[in-house]
């Protein structure tokens, strides 16, 4: 059992309760820690984590919550996301948000942006904050999770009020300034959908600097009644770049929520997704496509939790496997007693292209009603034989025919983009990475 | 055509009817565990020293361990020590054949409907009958024994064939492999053995009955089954228990050891007595069950109807060593009351070309909890390993659960993996279409749970369809309002 | 054979049926017409004992029996069939083994052994060149896949298999093109003899072409507003519905 340096976190902790007196942050801080304390970091003996070593994340040390950073636009400039002048910018460096290098394109009474301190201040939001902050940790209770907790600090707060739809797509850059050192980033973050309220959201990451990044965030989104949430991630940074991600959905009014999470490059990356029905009639849509080279590891665990009658999703997560990669997928719907009248489809599917690549897939259901309708399937497997020897008997070459047939695989997921230069981007993206793979 | 309905005619009405408790005099040994009480059970049984020794080991290992929490089923803790670990029905001397066989015990198991008599010949099954601990009897040893074939139980196994035993015992569930297969290993006290040597193919259906009669007493058999190269074995095993209000333990181990180009199929009706309505009594079935391919082109197929015990906590599974070897688990589990199963298979492609087929059938009545537990792993080295999972779940009534949690892990990129999963309820439309037909809706029920199990079905010897079919029937009674 | 007397029936509270008053001798042909929502299929549902349809006034006699207090199984035991408008699928039952266990059902209820398997196959046999049903579709599950045209000779085949003394027909023809509707038809004419009686529910005339109905009833807002021989079907369809909304609509609020 190799020891983990963990010993200094706690000073950390220590250090920022004292220099932040908010009452409603320290709380919750607390809370995590002592999450984090009574768990500590999962080992692979934990039914969620069994695929994922995340405790080799731990061997090193690294420095956190920083604000020195060179960081700077020009340095933004070279992530940022198509039509960026189009959209608003959050950018966070070293897991703190930075309003320097943001560019908040819409208008006030459109959308409110607020760092989370502000927000915990601001008689308009405490209470929101208050109700909402942190009940994610009900489902999460790894100290993973109750890291981030532990260290909510310089996260950002997102109010988009009743009945506005905001135009302009929000991007969130994630940077990690590793340059100097090994950095552990720890975003935070919860946006607030009113009634009817509509919102896209991009987030991506980019380390920059050649030391390793484990970036660690925690996303809470609230999705009140008759409201729209579209949220895309595209992960696409160097293989020194590890990160768990977390992004959970509560959808407590009836409203429609779809996400698409794509992961094309990384060291060792874990998404949390998870979507919790809080009312009846919810709709939600989740697809994911791991498209892995080098060492890549890449799992995305999912939820859709059916707490209410009458909800419906529909989840799709498609794999390839390059290299030595390794792709693991975890599947959960749960449909509570009350919960009748549920459709919950699910459905994963792999490539595996080559005799070093693996994956892991455990999709579950537990249906606990019994009026409702809950699909699941997943597929290993190869590249089409024959549809690889039908294209090269009409002269297409085997490289190109596999590129093409990898295309259409990964496009039944990108095709759910619905911000057209965001999909056209990515699938820029994967063209390269195709024809780059294949020479 | 299968008489479907006839059968539904006869049982619907009845309940466990296997409830009874034959007056018989035992002989068991004290309450409770402890190395005294396993080196007892050894005594008893008059074993070889090495025997003993695997034991004494085993509980070495044992009393170190907990008890495992992972399964989706709850239960009050289980005390080891006030369970009685040996009861065998008294005998004043060695048997010579079955006319000398305790009148009681021949009725008990005529009201099982088990043919030990020679009478029941023409049914043409080999049956080997456990009660409580020890094996009563077997039937067609001698007919058996001119092609060579080894069928008995396993204490006689021990005595008469320890080379076998001691090569094949524990290969393919060691000692160490969980909890409850540790406990096994120390207090195991018969079982059968089926040896099938080479190129034989077994001309009958091997099975084994198994009967727990004595109160507060746990039954650990354990079985073993060897097919040496291009032979072929069926056997069928039943089990059956009294209606008592405590509940009681049965931790079997069961190993299967199929060499090159050998098949066993190995079925099981379990109907062990699941507890009342209430959730009162009733077995706590922990078994761990295992086949080895270990040559080529060798084959195990496990298929199993589930509606009795408690809980059951069972995962029937096949490691497929042997290149283009192939596992298959059919499974219908059904659960009423407030029952609980926890149960699915494990198939490890280790060799290259291998195939595995799983078809697991959950049905979730009453306040009953079901799961299915699946692992299918490909190893680094299993080239062209090939799988199909279906894993479908019905509903009947809005209180019971139905739990997937497949896992499939692949490592090699020529496998192939399916996995397909369902839950789905019987609709009023589809019962009211029946009723419209004149069938009610009991027997409509029944008919489409029938349906909805008849892949597995399919799989079973006739003489267990028959039995499955009707204990399909019987469980589901009072599931309906 | 059938009487129903002012029958009221609703569902969730909404009264759709208004007091209908029929008469049925053995023998005979009833069609009930009407438009969309009038209530047609209510009245099959309400025949067959659908427990979601609640009856909260009138009576109906089948065979001398107060219909009402049976339950669907009994009712269809005594030979109440309903061909239905949506022939339900049932996964993994054989249409053979379905059609048996009702069959020997029916036979228990009226003190009859049930037929053995020869007995069966015999009959069915026989009953399947009736209805120019194909063989292969009663090995397969109960309506399982089968093609409109195919459910609705499923409904016919059971009807011949079943025997019963009232059949009614809800909505049979719909769906169907020229060439299923005319073997439905022709099976449902094999079928008829003076002892049993058929209700024809449907939209159309086409499938009265064939059978040629004794009489015809127009149901409208939840009462029979008109009743009269095949001639009323024909005037129907020369002048459709609207005639009789604008004869019956101000009056039936």
């Amino acid at each position: 059992m190799a020891i983990l340096q963990t010993a200094y976190i706690e000073e950390k902790f220590d250090t920022l309760q004292s220099s932040h007196p908010n009452v409603l942050l320290n709380e919750v801080r607390q809370k995590g820690f002592q999450t984090y304390q009574n768990v500590g970091i999962p080992s692979y003996k934990n039914e969620e984590w069994r695929y994922t070593p995340v405790s080799n994340l731990f061997k090193q040390s690294y420095s956190f919550s920083e604000k020195v950073s060179t960081i700077n636009q020009a340095s933004v400039d070279a992530f940022r996301l198509p039509d960026s002048a189009t959209a608003n910018e959050l950018v966070f460096v070293n897991g703190l948000y930075n309003p320097l290098l943001s560019n908040i394109r819409s208008a006030a009474n459109e959308m409110v942006i607020i760092s989370m301190e502000e927000a915990a201040n601001d008689i308009r939001f405490s209470d929101i904050l208050k109700e909402h902050l942190g009940k994610s940790s009900l489902y999460l209770q790894d100290g993973i999770h109750a890291l981030n907790t532990s260290f909510i600090n310089g996260g950002v707060f997102v109010y988009v009020p009743k009945k506005v739809q905001v135009a302009l797509p929000l991007y969130i850059y994630h940077i990690a300034d590793t340059v100097q050192n090994p950095v552990l980033a720890q975003p935070r973050s919860l946006i607030y959908l009113a009634e009817s309220a509509e919102l896209k959201l991009v987030e991506t990451y980019k380390t920059a600097g050649s030391s390793d990044s484990f970036t660690n965030e925690v996303m809470e989104v609230v999705v009140a009644g008759n409201a729209v949430f579209e949220y895309y991630k595209l992960q696409n940074d160097i293989a020194v770049a590890n990160q768990v991600n977390t992004t959970h959905i509560r959808q407590i009014g009836k409203s429609y929520v779809h996400t698409v999470v794509v992961t094309l490059d990384g060291g060792m990356v874990r998404n949390n997704t998870n979507i919790i029905m809080e009312t009846p009639g919810n709709e939600a849509h989740m697809y994911g496509l791991y498209l892995l080279k080098g060492n890549t590891h890449a799992d995305n665990h999912t939820l859709v939790d059916n707490r209410e009658p009458h909800c419906f999703s529909n989840e799709l997560y498609k794999g390839v496997m390059d290299d030595a990669t390794t792709g693991v997928f975890s599947g959960k719907i749960y449909v509570r007693p009350q919960a009748q009248k549920i459709n919950a489809y699910q459905s994963n599917k792999n490539i595996l292209l080559s005799e070093k690549a693996s994956v892991n897939t455990k999709p579950q259901l537990e249906i606990f009603a019994d009026d409702v309708k809950c699909s699941h399937g997943c597929t290993i497997g190869r590249l089409d034989e024959e549809a690889l020897f039908y294209l090269r008997s009409r002269g297409i070459d085997a490289a190109q025919a596999k590129a093409m047939l990898l295309q259409a695989f990964a496009n039944d997921v990108i095709e759910k983009i619905k911000i057209e230069s965001l999909r056209e981007h990515i699938e820029t993206l994967i063209v390269n990475r195709l024809s780059v793979q294949i020479s | 055509m299968k008489e479907e309905m006839d059968v539904l005619e006869q049982t619907i009405g009845s309940e466990y009817k296997y409830g009874f408790v034959t007056d018989i005099e035992t002989e068991t040994v004290p309450k409770g565990i402890n190395e005294s009480i396993v080196r007892l059970i050894s005594k008893k049984k008059n074993e070889p020293e090495w025997m003993l020794n695997w034991r004494l080991k085993a509980f070495a290992h044992w009393i170190k361990m907990e008890e495992p929490q992972w399964p989706n089923v709850t239960y009050p803790p289980i005390n080891f020590q006030d369970i009685i670990y040996y009861a065998a029905p008294k005998k004043k001397k060695a048997l010579n054949g079955l006319d000398e066989v305790d009148p009681e015990l021949l009725k008990t198991f005529e009201k099982l409907g088990i043919s030990i008599n020679e009478q029941k010949r023409l049914t043409g099954v080999a049956v080997d009958v456990v009660m409580d601990s020890v094996s009563v009897a077997t039937s067609f040893k001698k007919q058996l024994a001119e092609v060579g074939i080894i069928f008995c139980s396993m204490s006689e196994a021990i005595q008469n064939h320890p080379e076998l035993v001691q090569k094949y015992i524990g290969s393919v569930v060691p000692m160490t492999d969980n909890y409850f297969a540790a406990l096994n290993s120390a207090v195991f006290t018969d079982g059968s053995f089926c040896y099938i040597p080479k190129g034989v193919r077994c001309p009958m259906e091997l099975s084994t009955y198994f009967r727990i009669n004595t109160e507060n007493s746990g039954q650990f058999e354990r079985t073993l089954i060897v097919a040496e190269e291009e032979s072929y074995v069926s056997y069928l095993e039943g089990c059956t228990a009294p209606k008592r209000d405590e509940n009681q333990l049965h931790a079997a181990v069961v190993e299967l050891v199929a060499h090159r180009k050998a098949e066993i199929k190995y079925s099981t009706v379990q109907n062990w007595y699941p507890g009342d309505a209430n959730g009162a009594g009733g077995i706590y079935n922990f078994v761990t069950k295992r086949g080895i391919c270990m040559g080529e082109y060798a084959k195990i197929s496990w298929s199993q109807v589930e509606t009795g015990s408690a809980i059951t906590w069972k995962y029937p599974s096949v490691i497929l060593k042997g290149d283009h070897s192939v596992g298959e688990f059919y499974s219908v589990a059904l659960t009423n009351h407030l029952q609980q199963a926890d149960t699915g298979t494990k198939m490890i492609h280790i060799g290259k070309n291998t195939r595995s087929r799983i078809v697991s059938k959950g049905i979730s009545a009453g306040r009953s909890q079901n799961s299915y537990r699946g692992l299918v792993r490909v190893g680094k080295n299993a080239i062209n390993a090939r799988n199909f999972s279906q894993c479908d779940s019905l509903l009947l009534g809005d209180q019971c659960g139905a739990h997937t949690f497949p896992y499939i892990e692949a490592a090699h990129p020529s496998a192939v993996i399916e996995h397909e999963a369902t839950t789905s309820k019987i609709g009023e439309d589809q019962l009211f279409y029946c009723r419209q037909r004149g069938i009610d809706t009991e027997a409509a029920v029944a008919l489409i749970v029938t349906g909805f199990a008849k892949e597995v079905m399919n799989q079973l010897p006739m003489e267990f369809a028959v039995e499955a079919q009707k204990l399909l029937a019987i469980s589901l009674e009072g599931s309906v309002g | 054979m059938l009487s129903i007397q002012n029958i009221h029936a609703a569902i969730e509270g909404k009264e759709i049926l208004k007091g209908i008053n029929l008469d049925i001798q053995p023998g005979e042909v009833h069609a009930i017409m009407g438009p969309n929502g009038s209530g047609k299929s209510t009245l099959a549902s309400v025949l067959a004992g659908r427990e979601e349809y609640e009856v909260t006034e009138g009576s109906i006699e089948f065979l001398g029996k107060n219909m009402l207090e049976l339950s669907p199984e009994e009712r269809a035991r005594e030979g109440l069939f309903l061909a239905f408008q949506y022939p339900v699928e049932i996964p993994g039952v054989s249409t053979t083994n379905f059609i048996k266990s009702a069959l020997n059902e029916k036979r228990k209820y009226h003190g009859l052994e049930p037929l053995d398997a020869v007995a069966f196959l015999k009959l069915m046999k026989e009953k399947m060149q009736l209805v120019e049903i194909d063989k292969a579709l009663l090995t397969r599950s109960v309506n399982e896949g089968f093609s409109g045209g195919e459910k609705k000779k499923n409904e016919i085949f059971q009807m011949a298999m079943l025997e019963p003394k009232l059949t009614i027909l809800d909505e049979t023809d719909s769906g169907l093109d020229i060439d299923a509707l005319r073997i439905v038809a022709s099976g449902v004419n094999k079928l008829r003899s003076k002892d049993n009686a058929i209700i024809v529910i449907t939209h159309y005339q086409r499938l009265l072409d064939y059978l040629q109905p004794d009489f015809v009833h127009v149901l409208y807002k939840g009462r029979i507003v008109k009743s009269g021989t095949k001639e009323l079907a024909l005037t129907l369809e020369d002048q459709g519905y609207d005639y009789i909304k604008e004869e019956f609509g101000a009056t039936t609020i």
